[in-house]
């Protein structure tokens, strides 16, 4: 049996030497650890910069990217799993998703891991059992909202960066009564920008970040009352601001003309940062969502986007510790800067002080120090019944902004959505 | 010939079977059998014991889409959008057609060639390519339309971000791209009149807009009837150019939602909303059953009393 194991062994090791020579040469003694993922965009991150350095640590463990299109990922590695031939290490989707895998044993509990106490609750939020007994994926990036502006509009008019709601709607004034600029860019017409880059992105202010989420979620707080209603209240105010024509435009519209000049200040996500920088002429600047006035405390939406966990079916456990070692390295402060500084706009979740090159990305990297951070108040738990939360937010969010309702009756109709199917919020 | 006759005398026409198997299996194989299986479908829904299994539930699927206070809502509104963008379609895109076909007619064989093979392009460009140079040509930023239609006195709007007029402008450039099928349609059987019939017209003293209505126009009765049924199946199966357009949420408000941009977000989710297959085939069934009843009304009821005129 031994004999037969060994032979197997070689041939195999054989066969991957064929296949894989270059990791194969380097060490001989294991099969590469197999990463699965969407991110088909940062293969060669991950080839000459991320797997290099961990192999610098660890230079018996080979490691190997393997991503598929962003599109057919799901579907392509549950096919995998169900066929036993998924890679060690599974790039996680946020919630429900990867809740999904973990329950069905796909994914394993990783509460025990080395390196997981660098993380807040509300970055592990995203890949944690609804009871909070099991967390089952590193952490690796979220994207962090706020507002982008033309330095060269601002000094022109001499204005400066807002901090709290009154000095924005000053600053937005100002640009609107000179007229060379569209105060805000932003278009309804794709709807999400609306609920993403407007309602969540302004919102965690007048909720209290992880108070108001939470509170939803454990049927206390309601959409249509205190800072929910406040947030839409507030978003309703943007509607004159509006580029001409907002309801036409699409996001890559709103993304063009905020580029070439066109307006003076674009509600943004840092995943625009990359892109942005290569197209625009003029420098970009960065501000925090406006603070209602006199509130101290700010709060900022620092979406969990992406983590990576184990897979739960390998029957090796030496080939499962070199994943979970390697799972630890993404963990570190290393991985951290590494992955921050390659992706600017994706900001690692460890509470390791990361610093960038990039200066925007390390701006906006800072309001997680002066703020508190939380989470799109409708992706966890919230949006798993019809009417759909999320999609309820995005259409009454855009209608909100077309002026066809008022605040109070887009905040009446995301509750009785919510109401209609989720237990805690039927209470009364 | 003699060999042949004197076989037995009703020999079963093996022949006939052999050349009718490979439509026969085709459609039963891909048409038939997926329908009636998404028939099925619609009458299961997920066990919530055990989401894998599906469990029988008769025509509760059926139920919950038309009368709750969610979806009920949103399968009205697709209902009422794709009445209007079959209505928007024949009112403007058949008469057009109809119009463009008598003039094709009567202009000389080249030169209407050249507009024939003009008018008939767009119809076989992809949804994708006429979606995406109309959102650009709407573009409030940099699109043209504004401009042109400024010329007859239109000011600039978001014609695609207005509830009140981003159905009928997706309606319109559908019937911009596809007027050239029932003009082509209408010109086969403008041209298959025979003369002597129009020139006897004339000798009695018809005028151009007598021979069309009292000759031409009751000739080509039995083409209308074509071209408004092939209408009618098109626009409720219509999904592609609203998807192009105004994505899967068909927005603004719902207010370009057909039946089948529903069908869709229902059956494969969308962003957060988890997919729902047995909902998604009831939306389906739904869309089955209008287009079945239409064909069958045109059929037993309008076809049925067109007079056929053979020359």
């Amino acid at each position: 049996m031994t004999k037969n194991k060994l032979t197997g062994l070689l041939a195999a090791s054989g066969i991957l030497g064929l296949l894989l020579a270059p990791a194969a040469l380097t060490s001989a003694q294991m099969d590469p650890i197999v990463i699965e993922s969407w991110r088909n965009d940062d293969i060669t991150i991950w080839q000459d910069v991320l797997i290099p350095a961990f192999n610098a640590q660890y230079p018996d463990i080979p490691v190997v990217f393997a991503p598929s299109a962003p599109a057919e990922y799901n579907a392509a590695l549950n096919a995998k799993l169900e066929g036993g031939t998924a890679g060690e290490l599974i790039t996680c989707r946020p919630f429900d998703v990867s809740l999904g895998l973990f329950q069905a044993g796909n994914l394993a509990s990783l509460n025990d891991l080395a390196g997981m106490e660098n993380f807040s609750d509300v970055a592990k939020s995203a890949w944690i059992t609804d009871d909070g007994a099991d967390v089952f994926c590193v952490p690796m990036a979220s994207v962090i909202h706020g507002f982008f502006y033309n330095t060269d509009a601002f000094s022109a008019l001499g204005l400066e960066e807002p901090t709290t709601e009154s000095e924005f709607y000053a600053v937005l004034d100002a640009i609107q009564a000179d007229g060379t600029y569209a105060p805000l860019v932003m278009g309804t017409a794709d709807q999400w920008e609306s609920a993403t880059m407007g309602f969540q992105n302004i919102g965690p202010n007048y909720w209290m970040g992880e108070e108001g989420r939470l509170g939803l979620i454990d049927g206390t707080a309601k959409y249509n009352e205190g800072g929910f209603l406040a947030a839409f209240e507030a978003l309703s105010r943007w509607t004159p601001y509006l580029i001409d024509n907002y309801q036409g435009i699409a996001y890559p519209d709103a993304q063009s003309a905020f580029t070439l000049g066109l307006g003076a200040i674009y509600p943004t996500g840092s995943w625009e940062i990359s892109g942005f920088e290569a197209q625009a002429d003029f420098e970009i600047g960065a501000f925090r969502p406006p603070v209602p006035d006199g509130q101290e405390q700010c709060y900022i939406s620092d979406h969990t986007d992406i983590a990576m966990g184990l897979n739960g079916n390998i029957s090796d456990p030496a080939r499962a510790e070199a994943a979970r070692t390697f799972l630890s390295w993404v963990a570190s402060e290393e991985f951290a800067s590494l992955y921050s500084n390659a992706l600017p706009g994706f900001f690692s979740l460890s509470n390791a002080s990361v610093t960038l090159d990039n200066a925007l990305a390390q701006e906006m990297l800072d309001w997680r120090g002066e703020c508190e951070s939380t989470i799109r108040s409708s992706y966890q738990i919230l949006s798993r019944g019809e009417p759909n939360n999320e999609t309820d937010l995005w259409t009454n969010s855009a209608r909100l902004l077309n002026g066809e309702i008022t605040a109070q009756e887009a905040a009446d109709t995301v509750q009785a959505g919510l109401e209609a199917w989720y237990a805690p919020q039927q209470g009364g | 010939m003699r060999v042949l006759a004197r076989g037995p005398r009703r020999k079963f026409p093996t022949h006939i079977i052999v050349f009718l198997a490979p439509a026969f299996l085709i459609y039963t194989v891909f048409m038939v059998y997926p329908l009636f299986d998404s028939l099925r479908l619609s009458l299961f829904a997920p066990d919530p014991e055990s989401p894998q299994e599906e469990t029988f539930v008769g025509f509760q699927n059926y139920q919950t889409l038309l009368t709750s206070e969610f979806s009920g809502p949103r399968v009205q509104g697709a209902l009422q959008n794709n009445v209007r963008f079959f209505a928007i379609h024949m009112l403007v895109q058949n008469p057009i057609a109809l119009l463009l076909a008598t003039l094709l007619a009567g202009v000389a064989r080249r030169t209407g060639a050249i507009y024939r093979t003009l008018i008939f392009t767009p119809t076989v460009l992809s949804f994708v390519l006429v979606g995406f140079i109309w959102s650009i040509i709407l573009n409030p930023i940099w699109g043209i339309a504004d401009d042109v239609l400024g010329l007859v006195g239109l000011d600039a709007a978001p014609w695609m971000g207005l509830p009140e007029s981003a159905l009928n402008t997706l309606g319109l450039i559908s019937v911009w791209q596809f007027v050239g099928i029932p003009m082509m349609l209408f010109l086969v059987a403008i041209i298959g009149i025979p003369e002597e019939v129009i020139e006897a017209a004339r000798v009695d003293g018809a005028t151009s807009w007598g021979v069309f209505w009292r000759i031409k126009f009751p000739l080509i009765l039995p083409t209308v009837g074509v071209v408004s049924v092939l209408t009618f199946v098109g626009n409720f199966n219509a999904f592609d150019l609203v998807y192009t357009m105004q994505g899967a949420l068909a927005g603004p408000n719902f207010s370009t939602d057909l039946l089948g941009t529903l069908f869709y977000r229902t059956f494969f989710g969308f962003q957060l909303t988890p997919p729902s297959p047995t909902m998604g085939a009831a939306v389906a069934g739904i869309m089955f059953m209008i287009i079945l009843t239409g064909v069958v009304v045109y059929l037993l009821g309008i076809q049925a009393r067109l007079r056929q005129y053979e020359f």
